[in-house]
């Protein structure tokens, strides 16, 4: 009798971690930042921001550049963006590319190194395009990267591809059958925080532009708005937003009424521009540059990889927690933001956009 | 006095077994000889059996099967029929509701198709049980609490999985089947009708919840603490209330000013059990029917409260711009 129950016992421990694995262990702590009784607390795990810390540090800006001199466009061939700053400044502003982006493989990941003005890697034409990306976010974008910015590193962080980068997911087997349709949920998935929600939160609001809001307006029934699978594709899509950024529901919403907006944070606001952004440049920079890209780095479905919060914010609420890395670069910023660039530095200004660039999509 | 602060039960009676009250003709429909198990007795009664099923408890059983076999094949054919998927994803998989756009209609077998008739088969078991349970009442010459109670949960099942989607016009919304998914399902559904805690009903059934809990605390607690005075022949002290029921009584009524009796303390812990999905029912059979957004209802009668606007003013960034959201 006695081991039987000491067998019992075992497996009630066994069964308990199991259950209990998944779980964050403490501490967490909490800091009120809404009106007292509300429940609007930030909440962060000590440990886990520690663990952290490495993927958010920023690195050293490179020494200052002369701004004085010949243009790049006027030593350098083929020099399609960037040519109206300083010789000086455009190298420098590469070698800091090759540390963000390509620092194992050097300036050979975009570059033909027996004539560096040579187009044929894909790696270049890309690398071109996603600086005019960064030019549109610091000057378009400025309701939701304010006067911080992004540079290349604020996504890639030494990586030739960012590590938090979307595809379309595959279309489940059994979908089309006669049993077994997972409907698109149902799936311990990462991109939902492994709830059971459904697992492409990105297609439906950051490539199409699917309406976000779901709740009634009126107290009594007047407009149908959501239904409940509407409302769990929002779900989806809020889950994938607080785990990229590493907050809680009440650092925009006070979760009484997520719709409402006269209690919701002036973070919900940013937040809202946010996945406007991210649209944008999933629909204008990365999908035409599907057929650039390689086969090996698109997705299974031969889409191209798009962005979402977590390309960015790598789950700090703010990309490496708002460090301004863009005023040493200021030429990552188009021409609106060049003005306010430190009167020493300022000469270069007029650069970008371009002539051969693709009409931008309207802003929404 | 220890065997009185033990969460197991310490005495197990051991005597020839005791095959139930006479049943009549039905006696035939008993089946297996009684047997004593000492793990149950350690929890509730060791005497496992005679087992009575009948015609209605076959038929219940059946369709509960059928429905059981759907929802889990549907599972299992999800996971590309693989059972160690099946095993690792188990609490995630469901088997989900017709999408919106059909409406009422008859759906793709593998389009909530299969929803619908899992859900059939589990309604029509559930009815079955519940007629059972109410006949073998009556057979045992009992009062028919038990089965009003459980009629009370299915009272909740019905309006949850198919009045309210009647009402609505819509079979999405009801439940789906699935661990995670019927619990994604109640966030969602919360979220989308403006916050359930500000419908009344609901506050309602919680209060019936929580109190139903408390009762059966107190309840408990009571007679584990008297039973040394006899308090555990609750029925008997009824009618020849005995110093057991007079100590529980004065406890009460100097801790509570207040106290039950021993046949009145049992009604209260039925009304409020029964009451807890009798109040939710209604509350869920309101919600999008005759009420939208319940935060918004709460803000109209003032019973949200405004708090002070700590972050300034925050307007929704589409109606500055004119832009869709």
């Amino acid at each position: 009798m006695m081991k039987s129950y000491t067998a019992i016992r075992i497996a009630l421990l066994l069964a308990a971690g199991v259950l209990v694995s998944a779980c964050e262990r403490p501490p967490i702590t909490t800091e009120q930042h809404g009106f007292r009784g509300t429940a609007m607390v930030k909440v962060a795990n000590p440990r886990i921001v520690a663990e952290q810390a490495g993927i958010h540090a920023v690195p050293a800006a490179l020494p200052v550049a002369p701004q004085e001199g010949q243009k790049a466009s006027e030593v350098y061939q083929n020099v399609k963006v960037l040519g109206d700053v300083s010789v000086a400044e455009f190298t420098r502003i590469m070698v800091a590319m090759t540390q963000w982006v390509s620092p194992e493989q050097g300036c050979g990941y975009c570059h033909n190194l027996q004539n560096l003005a040579d187009d044929s890697l894909y790696t270049k034409v890309v690398a071109r395009r996603m600086i005019q990306m960064t030019q549109t976010i610091n000057s378009d974008y400025k309701t939701h990267v304010a006067d911080t910015g992004v540079t290349c590193y604020t996504c890639h962080r030494g990586m030739p591809v960012p590590a938090n980068v979307w595809f379309a997911p595959e279309p489940q087997k059994h979908a089309t059958r006669m049993v077994g349709s997972k409907g698109g949920q149902n799936t311990p998935a990462e991109s939902v925080a492994y709830a059971s929600l459904p697992y492409d939160p990105f297609t439906p609001y950051l490539s199409k532009a699917n309406t976000i809001a779901v709740n009634a307006t009126t107290a009594l029934p007047n407009v149908r708005v959501g239904s409940i699978q509407a409302t769990e594709d929002t779900y989806a899509l809020m889950m994938h937003m607080s785990d990229g950024l590493g907050v809680n529901c009440t650092y925009c919403h006070n979760t009484r009424a997520f719709s409402s907006w006269e209690t919701s944070t002036p973070q919900r606001v940013t937040a809202w521009h946010g996945i406007r952004m991210s649209r944008d440049l999933n629909n204008t920079y990365m999908e035409p540059l599907t057929q650039t890209f390689p086969v090996h780095r698109l997705g299974a479905l031969g889409d191209v990889a798009k962005v979402n919060c977590a390309t960015c914010h790598q789950g700090a609420y703010k990309p490496l927690y708002g460090a301004p890395m863009l005023k040493d670069y200021m030429a990552l910023s188009a021409a609106g933001a060049l003005a306010a660039m430190p009167a020493a530095a300022a000469p270069e200004a007029p650069a970008e956009p371009a002539a051969e660039m693709p009409a931008e999509a309207e802003k929404p | 006095m220890a065997e009185y602060q033990n969460i197991f039960t310490q005495v197990q009676v051991h005597g020839p077994a005791f095959p139930g009250v006479s049943i009549g003709r039905d006696d035939r429909e008993r089946m297996g000889k009684p047997t004593d198990v000492h793990l149950f007795g350690r929890l509730g009664d060791a005497q496992i059996g005679p087992i009575y099923l009948g015609w209605l408890g076959i038929a219940s059983i059946i369709c509960f099967l059928v429905a059981f076999e759907i929802i889990g094949l549907n599972m299992l054919a999800s996971v590309n029929w693989s059972p160690i998927e099946f095993v690792r994803q188990l609490f995630w998989l469901g088997l989900e509701p017709p999408p919106p756009e059909y409406g009422l209609k008859l759906p793709p077998l593998n389009q909530g198709g299969w929803w619908l008739m899992a859900g059939f088969f589990l309604t029509l078991s559930i009815m079955l049980w519940w007629l059972r349970m109410y006949r073998r009442a009556k057979a045992l010459g009992m009062g028919t609490h038990v089965a009003w109670a459980f009629a009370a949960a299915i009272w909740l099942y019905l309006v949850l999985g198919f009045i309210r989607p009647l009402l609505m016009g819509s079979w999405s919304e009801a439940v789906p089947f699935g661990i995670f998914p019927h619990l994604d399902w109640t966030a969602a559904f919360s979220i989308r009708y403006g916050n359930l805690f500000y419908n009344p009903f609901h506050m309602l059934s919680i209060a019936f919840l929580y109190g139903s809990a408390l009762l059966f605390a107190m309840h408990g607690a009571t007679i584990l603490a008297v039973s040394r005075f006899g308090g555990e022949r609750e029925i008997e002290q009824i009618v020849d209330r005995g110093t057991a029921s007079e100590r529980a009584a004065l406890f009460w009524r100097w801790t509570m000013g207040f106290n039950a009796s021993m046949e009145s303390i049992h009604r209260w812990a039925w009304w409020f059990a029964v009451l807890c999905p009798l109040t939710g029912g209604i509350g869920i059979l309101l919600t999008g029917t005759v009420v939208d957004n319940w935060y918004l209802w709460a803000v109209k009668h003032h019973v949200a409260p405004m708090y002070p606007a700590v972050f300034g003013t925050v307007v929704d960034p589409a109606m500055l711009q004119g832009a869709q959201q």
